[in-house]
């Protein structure tokens, strides 16, 4: 196959944010995650985990809770707003204001119907949810001291409210506080620390279960309002705590400043006694940092929080054992790629939240660097995060969007750089989700919130509207998530999340064909520049190649399919985030995920189902006459781990960026002090 | 005004059984404010970090030895300099992690090293001469002058920086006159100060010395309550050699309100220009109890903070950077203290002259209740009621069971003490089973037909017992020919001298076995050797504590193979001495010792003696090294370190006798071929040891920068 040079760029200084707060819809098996920075995740649970949609976050938004209810989505902050997401177009909907300081918490009823937010004044506000909108019902009577969590009946009938040293059980029809529970404060420590109730889950027994900040969970009795149990489980805070309230409510798990997760289980503690008590099971240990927030699926528990992972591990007693089910997996890095790469110029784009950062790759000879990497300018964002950016192939045209607005930039490498904003943009770009260049940078193609392709065209003096490409009329809403065009300027494929690929003929500026639908999210979409086949990568690992000309799968997919993937390929648990071509060996696709990239070459036979799949090394050892035989398809470089982007430039040098753990964990504030060993 | 923060604990204290002092000898600053080194009044020496709470290390001398005045710590080389038995030592260590210790044999006492920061420790002589430890170093044996007179003692001394100069400043007691050395060093040269005589039969309880405004202030405290200042010119000094005594002017700076009685442990230290800190001295508004930290601004003649000490106050203070160091009851506390200055007292520096003269000097007794102040009754009716408290019932029985020790016959002496245990707290424990241990142990020396082996099994069991509190007890013991009774004392006994461990080894050696056998001793060790010497045969049978059922052909099996193994190797199956010899030699074997000291005892052995020894330690090593032997947990028992220690000192020992003894011939070649495969093997590790290196090497080259351009091959 041969030789490589390799740009191993680690100046890619990503930091992703810690995880704020989660909820898990059961119905939909969807997890919504939202992050410090105010930006908002949905991972599909039955889609290999997949995070296929990214509302980007605003300055000054601390979501500090998230509340499902059916399909609708509702979060509420610390700047006092309640907001429900359009989770087809990805922005916020609407903003309500509770008008009662700071909200710390929200919950809704399980018919639905009422939204309960606790606020820094004292207050438990309940909202209507209505069809389009929510209302503002109800105070419940106000208390000192400000509402931390909260927590319904399933009834509806009650509300559970955690405050500053207690609880209090308010009638949701009355309003009146029906019982108070005392938390104690912490042992040992000063007695005037007040004791903070974090988090609090009402069953439908009646049983209240509470985490607070000494440390404890203890077990209510919200009947009699009486402590049953108290279980120290920390030196710190109970962050959180969440109940699997889809299933039999048998199962709580609770998340603690050290970054532990506790289980807690209504078993009877012996194996003849029938009575059962809630009893101390697991404990979990997959973060250093404090764990905010909790998910408890039917399978597994989910944890996140300041360490910025998302970790999903499964409950050995509810899953098939030793299978990639029963994988613990750790979600570091988003689902998609933050880096833009100019294949004729040598350019790195880097994506941040908040700026976006352009850089010029180096020059060498062999090893010899003749010229370093220098950092060419930045885009500072204002106010709303940057959902997505897009790098023209010569690296003359920069284009970003946040939520509500588009910036195209003229960028010029005469002896200076200069840099100018395009002011004039048609009125269509105004909410995009996808950008994307024309590889002869003459159009900027962009998917637009009515689901469509907004066509664009961009040189020296103008930028002009050309066309919106749909593929139907009506009722279609769904978004789409990946772009791609042709090298020859004909093609146009773009995929959504629900699955489809389209492809469009831009000559004809019209819909060519659909792709056949498969039930996993493609991941990532690229055209050959020189078959116009496409190849899509999809969630659960599956490769396809379609023929642009022929509308079918071509000869190769169908092998492929045939023959079935390797399981050590279908088990890798990231996603492939990015495709390449060789222009000089039509036959090589490069693709990467987080822990290695890939080159397939389409000439060689499929590895046999119980051949090795990484075997670089076997293939190393062997004289040059053997390797032929034993070589086949998948060339799995694992030699660069945490990638973010592996491309090939038009030099044929590969640009790898990579973003180790390491470094990330290494900018992550200190954890809690834990007494290890002798120290 | 100066103020008293909240305090915390450093450590605890052991106070010795009378109370009388607090357990530490002194505290002195380590390499920054933050670290302190503490050195208590027996023999250990340990170093703090302040701010944590926490000791870094500790560090003592050997049984036998003492520490005679605080360590002191040489930033200049990081190195800890203590006086042991009046000898110096100099431990070289960068913070207690690397050791070298290294005696300096003197040829006169020494009283104390001192050292200031960033300088030179200098030792100061019992007999008043003074050297630098460099000085001292190059010529260890040098001839130290006498500069004190004949019955003249030291009393207290330390050492003050003036400028670029050294001071070091000895006060000492002659027939009941108080004189002051001022002692420069660099040029050497000493004056002679007689203090001023206080009422008849008053010495001074503490001083403290301060150096301002190119003068040394020494303050010095008396039993009366009254605070003296003495102020020392250090430039005109050292023209004539001061064997005249001078006469100290002093200047009363406070009469302290002392109430009944006068002072016994209390201290006074000089803060700053304007405030004392006194210890042990009543508070004038809290009656008369005299467990108080005060300061007072001398300036105003007022008393700005307080704070009640819980416990026994021995009169003892340091203070490091804005803090004082206090020992009071059990612990040692810090007490952040700040004195700001008083905007008043530099405004109105007449205030201060005039405060000079005595009878001006008012005292918050005065002030408060008029000339007569006599202590509250309140204070009268407390200080009676700790007293009750003290003497508590478990005082009394004390009392009473060791009067009955002395008289009563054995059996009654048992049930008494039994009770008494049973009925004690732990914390009351420690003195009095010292105390109980002693008469017992004195009166089995006196009257040979009473021994009571039950009722010392049963005090050493407390563990409150070292040999250091009752010396006699291992060496009656063995006189005795009670064995078990050792075994204990061994086991629980962390101090025993060498002395007495080879003693013991003797007499262990040298039981016959079939007296041994009737020995009951400790179950746990004999089951462990018991094992040991069996496990031959249990091998096969005990897996997982489950032994198959042992059918006649699978039993003869095991027979058989056993007799091969013994064939093959007979010596390596039979214990050379008896289980119950074993077990007692085991705990020789464990017990802490140092070879300087052992290894003169050791020779006293016979030949016959260290032969046997050494084939049992032999016999000890090699089932050991057999690959499969279990770890025994919850088995007190030797481990292969100290087999090998033991081995590796009897050889150094007897190693001559061994090679011209004929019988130790073959043992002595055994022990060489250890050696040899030992040796093998390890140059065998030192080669791979170059290709580990080598690895890591590879390793550390993989840390890679922000951007680099590699080469790769795909295949």
């Amino acid at each position: 196959m041969g030789e490589f040079k390799v740009h191993r760029v680690r100046f890619f200084d990503y930091m992703p944010s810690a995880i704020r707060t989660m909820a898990f819809n059961s119905q939909t098996e969807r997890l919504a995650v939202a992050r410090a920075d105010g930006a908002v995740e949905i991972f599909n649970f039955n889609d290999n985990f997949f995070q296929e949609k990214v509302i980007p976050g605003q300055d000054g938004r601390a979501t500090e809770a998230l509340c499902w209810v059916g399909h609708r989505l509702f979060s509420a902050g610390l700047n006092g707003e309640i907001t429900e997401y359009d989770l087809e177009n990805l922005r916020p909907q609407y903003t309500v204001d509770a008008y009662g300081g700071p909200i710390w918490t929200i919950s809704s009823n399980s018919q639905g119907t009422q939204l309960a937010v606790g606020c820094e004044d004292g207050t438990v506000k309940i909202f209507a949810i209505l069809e389009e909108r929510i209302q503002f019902q109800r105070n419940l009577n106000r208390h000192k001291g400000r509402i931390i969590s909260l927590c319904w009946h399933p009834s509806s009938a009650q509300i559970a409210a955690g405050m500053t040293d207690m609880i209090k059980i308010f009638d949701a029809e009355t309003g009146h506080a029906t019982r108070r529970l005392l938390v104690d404060r912490a042992m040992g420590a000063s007695k005037n620390k007040e004791v903070v109730v974090w988090s609090v889950g009402y069953l439908s027994d009646h049983t209240i279960i509470s985490g607070d900040s000494a440390g404890k969970v203890q077990i209510w009795n919200g009947l009699t309002g009486t402590l049953v149990r108290t279980y120290l489980v920390t030196k710190w805070d109970v962050l959180s705590l969440v109940i699997n309230a889809s299933q039999d409510e048998s199962s709580v798990i609770a998340g603690t400043s050290e970054g532990t997760v506790i289980q807690f289980q209504f078993i009877s503690s012996t194996v003849d006694q029938h009575d059962k008590e809630w009893v101390r099971t697991r404990t979990f240990r997959n973060h250093s940092h404090d764990v905010s927030a909790l998910a408890h699926t039917d399978t597994a528990v989910v944890s996140g929080g300041m360490d910025t992972q998302l970790v999903v591990r499964p409950l050995l007693d509810k899953v098939e054992k030793n299978t990639q089910e029963s994988a613990l997996r750790k979600i570091a890095f988003p689902h998609r790629s933050l880096v833009g790469c100019a294949k004729k110029a040598g350019l790195l784009l880097f994506q941040f939240p908040d700026r976006l950062e352009l850089w010029k790759l180096g020059e060498s000879e062999g090893h010899v660097c003749l010229m370093y990497p220098y950092f060419v300018c930045r885009f500072l964002q204002g106010e709303d995060h940057i959902c997505c950016s897009a790098l023209s192939a010569c690296g003359g045209w920069l284009a970003y969007s946040t939520v509500s607005s588009v910036r195209l930039y003229r960028i010029q490498y005469n002896n200076t750089i200069s840099i100018n904003k395009v002011s004039k943009l048609p009125k269509e770009l105004r909410s995009v989700h996808q950008l994307c260049f024309s590889s002869d940078s003459s159009k900027l193609f962009a998917s637009s919130c009515q689901s469509s392709v907004i066509v664009v065209a961009v040189s020296q003096q103008e930028c002009r509207y050309l066309h919106t490409l749909k593929h139907k009329t009506g009722e279609w809403k769904a978004r789409m998530h990946l772009l791609c065009a042709s090298d020859d300027g004909k093609w146009l494929a773009t995929a959504n999340t629900d699955c489809e690929i389209h492809i469009y003929n831009l000559h004809k500026m019209k819909l060519h064909c659909m792709v056949p639908v498969y039930n996993s999210c493609p991941t990532t979409i690229a055209i050959h520049p020189v078959t116009n086949n496409l190849i899509s990568v999809h969630a659960d690992q599956q490769i396809f190649e379609f023929s642009l000309v022929q509308k079918e799968y071509t000869q190769w997919s169908r092998r492929l399919q045939a023959q079935g993937l390797l399981s050590l390929w279908l088990e890798r648990d990231t996603p492939i985030t990015h495709i390449t071509f060789n222009p000089k060996n039509p036959d090589h696709i490069i693709l990467h995920d987080t822990y290695m990239f890939c080159i397939i070459d389409q000439s060689l036979p499929f590895p046999e189902l119980n051949a090795v799949l990484w075997n670089q090394m076997t293939l190393k050892s062997l004289p040059v006459s053997q390797r032929i035989g034993q070589s086949h398809a998948f060339k799995i470089c694992k030699s660069f781990q945490h990638l973010m982007c592996v491309s090939l430039l038009e030099d044929l040098s590969l640009v790898v960026v990579e973003r180790p753990l390491l470094d990330i964990m290494s900018q992550l504030p200190a954890p809690v002090r834990q007494k290890k060993f002798a120290t | 005004m100066a103020a008293l923060y909240e305090g915390y604990t450093l450590c605890g204290l052991v106070p010795d059984q009378n109370l009388s002092s607090s357990g530490i000898q002194g505290i002195e600053e380590e390499r920054d404010r933050d670290h302190v080194v503490v050195t208590d009044s027996t023999r250990s020496v340990t170093l703090y970090k302040v701010s944590d709470q926490k000791p870094l290390g500790s560090w003592t001398v050997k049984q036998g030895q003492k520490l005679t005045c605080p360590a002191v710590f040489n930033s200049q080389t990081n190195e800890y300099v203590a006086v042991t038995d009046n000898k110096c030592v100099i431990d070289r260590r960068e913070h207690f992690c690397l050791f070298r210790v290294l005696f300096l044999q003197v040829s006169s006492d020494v009283w104390k090293v001192h050292c200031t920061h960033g300088g030179e420790p200098v030792v100061l002589f019992q007999r008043g001469a003074v050297r630098l430890l460099d000085s001292l170093l190059a010529a260890p044996q040098q001839p130290i002058e006498e500069v004190l007179a004949q019955e003249e003692a030291i009393r207290w001394s330390t050492i003050i920086v003036a400028e670029t100069q050294q001071f070091i400043i000895i006060t000492t007691e002659q027939k009941g006159e108080h004189f002051l050395y001022l002692q420069r060093l660099n040029p050497n040269s000493v004056q002679r100060y007689r203090l001023e005589r206080e009422e008849p039969g008053l010495s001074p309880l503490s001083f403290s010395a301060t150096y301002r405004d190119k003068h040394i202030c020494l303050l010095y405290l008396y039993p009366n309550g009254h605070v003296y200042q003495s102020v020392l010119s250090v430039r005109g000094l050292g023209t004539e050699e001061g064997v005249q005594a001078l006469p100290l002017p002093r200047s009363l700076l406070l009469g302290l309100p002392v109430g009944d009685g006068q002072l016994e442990a209390a201290s006074a230290m000089a803060l700053d220009e304007a405030h004392v800190a006194v210890v042990g001295v009543p508070h004038p508004s809290a009656g008369g109890g005299k467990d108080f930290l005060c300061i007072w601004n001398t300036n105003f003649q007022t008393l700005q903070a307080g704070k009640e000490m819980a416990g026994k106050i021995y009169g003892q203070l340091w203070s490091y950077s804005n803090k004082v160091f206090i020992p009071h009851g059990k612990t040692l506390s810090i007490i952040p203290f700040e004195c700001p200055k008083s905007s008043l007292a530099s405004l109105n520096q007449t205030c201060y002259t005039l405060s000079k003269t005595p009878n001006s000097v008012p005292s918050w007794n005065n002030i408060l209740h008029g000339e007569k102040a006599q202590p509250s009754k309140s204070a009268e009716t407390r200080r009676t009621r700790t007293t009750r408290k003290s003497q508590s019932t478990t005082n009394l029985t004390t009392d009473q069971v060791l009067e009955l020790i002395k008289t009563a016959p054995v059996e009654e002496i048992q049930k008494e003490v039994e009770g008494f245990l049973t009925r004690a707290e732990f914390q009351d424990l420690q003195p009095s089973v010292g105390q109980l241990a002693l008469t017992l142990v004195s009166r089995s020396l006196a009257d040979p037909a009473f021994y009571s082996s039950s009722t010392l099994a049963q005090l050493v069991h407390t563990r409150c017992l070292c040999h250091s509190v009752c010396p006699d007890l291992v060496l009656l013991a063995l006189e005795k020919k009670d064995y078990f009774l050792c075994q204990l004392c061994l086991q629980f006994f962390p101090d025993i001298p060498e002395a007495v461990t080879c003693a013991c080894l003797k007499a262990f050696i040298s039981i016959p076995d079939v007296d041994a056998e009737k020995v009951s001793l400790e179950p746990d060790s004999v089951k462990f050797m018991e094992n040991l010497i069996t496990r031959d045969r249990a091998e096969a049978g005990l897996q997982n504590g489950f032994s198959p059922t042992s059918s006649v052909v699978n039993d003869r099996q095991t027979r058989a193979e056993d007799v091969k193994k013994k064939a093959s190797a007979p010596s390596q199956l039979s214990c050379p001495v008896g289980l119950h010899k074993a077990v007692l030699i085991n705990e020789i074997l464990q017990t802490p010792y140092s070879d300087t000291f052992l290894l003169p005892h050791l020779k006293d052995l016979s030949s016959q003696h260290v032969m046997l020894f050494l084939q049992y330690l032999q016999f000890l090593y090699l089932k050991y090294s057999q690959d499969a032997f279990p770890q025994m947990e919850g088995f007190r028992s030797p481990s292969l370190s100290q087999i090998m220690d033991w081995v590796c000192l009897l050889l150094d020992a007897h190693f001559t006798v061994l090679v011209m003894t004929p019988e130790a011939k073959g043992l002595l070649l055994n022990l060489h071929r250890f050696v040899k495969s030992q040796v093998r093997l390890v140059s065998e590790l030192g080669k791979i040891e170059g290709s580990l290196q080598e690895l890591r090497k590879m390793k550390a080259k993989e840390s890679i920068g922000q951007y680099s351009i590699e080469i790769i091959e795909l295949f």
